[in-house]
């Protein structure tokens, strides 16, 4: 089973940071798991006294908390340290939209994302007092993953209080293989599309099934099945039903093709609708 | 059994089809002639046109009420292809822009099979208005001269159009008999057409105006023909002339210039005009269906691509959709694809049997009628519609309809929609919006488990540029559903999509479905216009009109506070379930206004815009109505005056209820509905009596409210209140009925 007993929070001293560790130690005390703070830059008296006066002015103190320092390359040195920390969850702060230029180079929160070995918690607004999560919207993609995703996300709603979850199952339009041309199309398609979503789910429901009563027994879970571009459209549903937490499977091999065309969790990434978690589970497979 | 039962469905229909094709054949064969004249062509390649288009498409098209035919918007880049192709010998030049008609088949037919119809949508509203008006002065400014008696201006549209005022003084210059009656024959033609919707006689209107123009001039050479035994009356070069042998004398067209790129530049503009004329047809002719249909449209453009194939081979002209025959096909009755067959079968009944009849036409009258064709395409008040939605939209059009007219059609579109961006990137102060988000997905739909309504959310900015997004998620979306559109996460919202959005809430209350768009009220709209543009950076809107009220107005309000009733002078688009009835199930409603409504809400007294055919076949109508809610269940009928008309409204299914005990209502008035024997136990003594002794109104039926009309026009106040009270009378005497 998934924990998230092991937290590594990058942090650089930017105007969100107040917020993004309050947040972290928040995430930190839900899990009841063990918090580091890593910082890639030079290690300064004056930072450390900044900083440590930040970590003690939270009212929220999980038990074990230590901070590291180092000098290097951000998402490299990140990285590594969350392998020799084995971290089960990386938790960064993001700007909710990148520009065109830092896109395609990749930002350090997306670098990350896209070569951890483990899930990363990306924050777009974090706060410094508590603004509780209570809808949570995950994917349901038919692929290997799904499984341990959707089980995160109970874990995660009963961790962190959330009462409602949805299931998004995206197909792809494709997949309905009618284009609606006339009435008599229509109807085709209609069917058609009634079929897959039926299907989705019950497939996506027995996930929900199968997983311990006691993790879905609180919680208020619906399914809902969304016809359009895979990994762009659950962002766009995100949005309008005003998630507070977005979760999704992780991708492998994203090289730099994916992201020039984008799809997937691409899309995702390129705007983020809210808070995204996505679960990755390599190391324990 | 759906088989036999469709066969013997089609076989009822067949008189009423058969009728309509007739009908429009009368007008198509006219129009025909005319377009092809105006296009340099022989007077023959544009009945060619039409017969192979009805024949062909009616068969493999996608469409249900559709005509197709030559079309208006072609004639100039036709011409310009003869023009250009020929270097001054207009017949070499009409053969090679027959091989450019052919290729521009089998485009158009490729434009079908790879499903490219939605390709359309990326022209911006405004530019392609402008780019029609531009078509319409083409054709007025080189017909207006020929409309004279002058057939040798030459030049291109701007110099013709300058040149109009010479043409005219040159008729008082020269005043030979001649040249007197050519003029006379198309400036009468001219002033009758203007005249024609005006005449309010439905028996009249049999006949649509173009052939009452062609059967008049007619007359005229027949008269000096016959009784003044004057066989040329007019100059041979202001008649139609038509090969002697028509089967055999078909021109080959020719393939000479096919790799140049001038060859290839006409055969684009062509595809282009071509795809743009059909596809904006067919969606009009939809908005008309009776039956509601939804057209394939790009199973119509393969079909419409092979019959310009067809066409083009046997020396005939581009076959596209065009919207003045297809509405008189419409308010004719047809409901099927066999009207446009017959349309075709009859033209060629017409060509072989009365092809010296039709030598007689002389131009003058055919260039009456394409004067008024192109005038109703550049009239000034499409240019105040598109004015009224916005300034930016206005600037648009005049950018397109200027730069169309001094450079080419294609040039002239490509710079309204340049125009068109560069008003979208000033008014959004930046051009960052729709560069970052212009190839990504932007729009969500989602059937919501639960309530069962389809969730459309819009992101970024929705324009002309990805319109075609939205739409293909529209399209899925049955019309009998509830729709929700959602805005509020979209930054901007141009005047093509706020008229597309209009276009679809129109579809779905006609197929009672509900379409609602909501996110909107933080957005901004430079005018009061329902399609101006919305965008959400807050603008101070500048234009504040202060209505004041007509005398008529002014008096209505007298009455509402006399009768206590609730005036609202106010125009307003949502005109509830008046597309249920018959009345107005082949007409267009516009907007009513002039609402007075009654305390308890039973009754409701309004006038009415709406519109009946499309385009020179339109006719825009205001008459004033009552709605008054039944007091019980009635059965649906049709209560009018009994004439003419009505008797041919039985060819068409329609049947007169007739009472064997009461000869005068049974005389006077025409009784029809489905269910016969509940109207005539609806129809008692008394009701009878009842209807005998009022005057006579329109009265339609449709189960839970009444509707009940005067003359077909605005009634005047002393009208109003006898139109109430007969009202107030009825509802007594049905409600005694009741009891």
């Amino acid at each position: 089973m998934l924990k998230f007993k092991k937290i590594l929070v990058g942090f650089a001293f930017s105007p969100n940071l107040k917020a993004n560790v309050f947040e972290a130690l928040r995430m930190a005390s839900f899990f009841n798991g063990e918090l580091m703070f890593f910082h890639v830059g030079a290690k300064t008296p004056e930072k450390v006294s900044r900083f440590m006066e930040l970590v003690k002015s939270c009212p929220v103190q999980p038990k074990k908390i230590s901070v590291r320092w180092e000098i290097g390359n951000p998402v490299s040195v990140l990285l590594k340290a969350s392998e020799a920390f084995k971290a089960e969850l990386i938790i960064l702060g993001a700007l909710k939209r990148e520009n065109v230029v830092k896109f395609y180079m990749g930002s350090i929160a997306r670098k990350i994302t896209r070569r951890s070995n483990c899930s990363v918690l990306l924050l777009i607004n974090p706060s410094v007092e508590r603004h509780p999560c209570q809808h949570i919207v995950v994917n349901g993609f038919e692929s290997p993953q799904t499984k341990t995703t959707i089980e995160a996300s109970f874990i995660v709603a009963n961790a962190l209080g959330a009462k409602k979850i949805s299931l998004v199952e995206e197909i792809s339009r494709s997949k309905v293989a009618v284009s609606v041309d006339d009435d008599r199309s229509l109807r085709r398609a209609m069917l058609k599309k009634e079929k897959l979503s039926r299907r989705e789910q019950t497939r996506v429901s027995d996930f929900v099934k199968n997983l311990p009563l006691k993790l879905t027994e609180k919680i208020n879970w619906t399914t809902q099945s969304i016809f359009g571009k895979r990994g762009y459209s659950i962002g766009h549903y995100a949005k309008v039903v005003r998630a507070d937490l977005l979760v999704m499977n992780a991708e492998e091999n994203l090289g730099f093709f994916d992201r020039l065309f984008t799809h997937d969790i691409e899309h995702i990434l390129a705007e983020l609708p809210t808070d995204v978690l996505i679960v990755n589970n390599k190391k324990s497979e | 059994m759906n088989k036999v039962n469709s066969a013997r469905r089609f076989m009822i229909d067949l008189p009423k089809n058969v009728f309509s094709g007739f009908v429009v054949s009368l007008i198509a064969l006219p129009l025909g002639l005319g377009l092809a004249l105006a296009s340099e062509a022989p007077p023959i390649a544009g009945i060619i046109a039409a017969i192979a288009g009805g024949i062909v498409v009616s068969i493999m098209g996608g469409s249900h009420l559709t005509i197709t035919g030559p079309g208006n918007g072609l004639v100039i880049v036709i011409l310009s292809a003869i023009v250009g192709l020929g270097n001054g010998d207009l017949y070499q030049g009409y053969l090679f822009t027959l091989a450019a008609i052919i290729i521009s088949g089998v485009l158009l037919f490729l434009f079908g099979l790879f499903r490219l119809g939605g390709l359309s949508e990326f022209f911006p509203s405004s530019a392609l208005q402008g780019m029609l008006a531009a078509i319409g002065v083409g054709i007025l400014a080189k017909q207006f001269h020929v409309m004279l008696g002058f057939t040798q201006v030459k030049g291109n549209t701007l110099r013709q159009l300058a040149l109009i005022p010479e043409s005219i003084k040159n008729i008082f210059l020269n005043p030979s008999f001649e040249f007197l009656l050519a003029s006379a024959i198309g400036v009468v033609s001219l002033v009758f057409l203007f005249l024609y919707s005006r005449i309010r006689n439905p028996l009249f209107h049999l006949i649509p105006a173009p052939m009452w123009v062609v059967i008049g001039s007619i007359t005229v050479i027949y008269y000096f023909d016959i009784i003044q035994n004057n066989s040329q009356v007019l100059n041979p070069a202001l008649m139609i002339t038509l090969p002697d042998n028509l089967i055999g004398s078909f021109p080959s067209p020719n393939f000479g210039k096919m790799f140049t790129s001038e060859f290839m530049g006409h055969t684009m503009s062509i595809t282009l005009v071509a795809v743009i004329e059909s596809l904006l047809s067919i969606k009009a002719v939809d908005k008309l269906d009776p039956l509601k249909r939804r057209s394939n449209i790009n199973k119509d453009l393969r079909a419409l691509g092979i019959a310009t194939g067809v066409s083009g081979f046997f020396g005939g002209l581009n076959v596209v959709t065009v919207i003045a025959r297809s509405s008189v096909n419409v308010n004719n009755g047809a409901n099927n694809r066999s009207a446009n067959f017959f349309h075709a079968a009859f033209l060629l009944v017409f060509i072989l049997l009365f092809s010296k009849q039709i030598q007689l036409i002389p131009l003058p009258a055919l260039a009456a009628i394409l004067v008024y064709t192109g005038y109703r395409l550049a009239a000034p008040e499409n240019l105040l519609k598109i004015y009224k939605v916005g300034k930016e939209q206005a600037i648009i059009f005049i950018t397109t309809l200027v730069a169309t007219l001094i450079t080419s059609l294609t040039t002239g579109i490509l710079l309204g929609i340049i125009a068109t961006l560069i008003v979208h990137v000033f008014l959004n102060k930046s051009s960052f919006l729709f560069t970052q988000n212009w190839l990504k997905p932007n729009v969500l739909m989602y059937l919501e488990e639960g309530s069962g309504n389809y969730y459309v959310s819009v992101k970024s900015f929705c324009s002309f540029l990805n319109f075609f997004k939205l739409k293909a998620k529209l399209d899925e979306i049955p019309p009998t559903e509830h729709a929700i559109v959602d805005f509020s996460l979209c930054e901007f919202v141009d005047h093509t999509v706020m008229e597309g959005m209009n276009d679809y809430s129109q579809g779905f209350s006609r197929n009672g479905g509900v379409f609602e768009i909501i996110g909107l009220d933080i957005h901004e709209a430079g005018t009061e216009h329902p399609f101006a543009i919305r965008k959400s950076l807050p603008e101070k809107s500048f234009l504040n009109f202060n209505i004041s009220l007509t005398n008529r107005q002014k008096l209505l309000n007298e009455l509402s506070s006399v009768l206590n009733w609730n005036y609202l002078p106010d125009p307003v688009s949502s005109y509830g379930d008046l597309e249920h009835f018959i009345y107005f199930r082949r007409k267009l409603i516009n907007y009513s206004y002039n609402s007075l409504v009654s305390e308890n809400k039973n009754s409701l007294l309004f006038d009415l815009s709406y519109s009946e055919g499309a385009f020179i076949a339109k006719e825009d109508l205001k008459s004033t109505f009552l709605q008054i809610k039944a007091p019980y269940q009635m059965p649906i009928f049709i209560l009018d005056k009994e004439n003419l008309m009505s008797s041919l409204y039985g060819l068409s299914g329609l049947q007169d209820i007739d009472f064997k005990k009461h000869p005068d209502f049974s005389k006077r008035f025409f009784l029809s509905g489905e269910d016969k024997k509940a109207i005539r136990s609806f129809f008692t003594n008394d009701l009878i009596f009842f209807f005998e002794s009022h005057p006579l109104y329109y009265i339609e039926s449709k189960g839970d409210s009444i509707l009940i009309r005067g003359k077909e026009r605005l009634a005047s106040i002393q009208e109003i209140k006898h139109l109430l009270a007969f009202a107030g009378e009825f509802i007594k005497l049905l409600d005694t009925k009741k009891s």
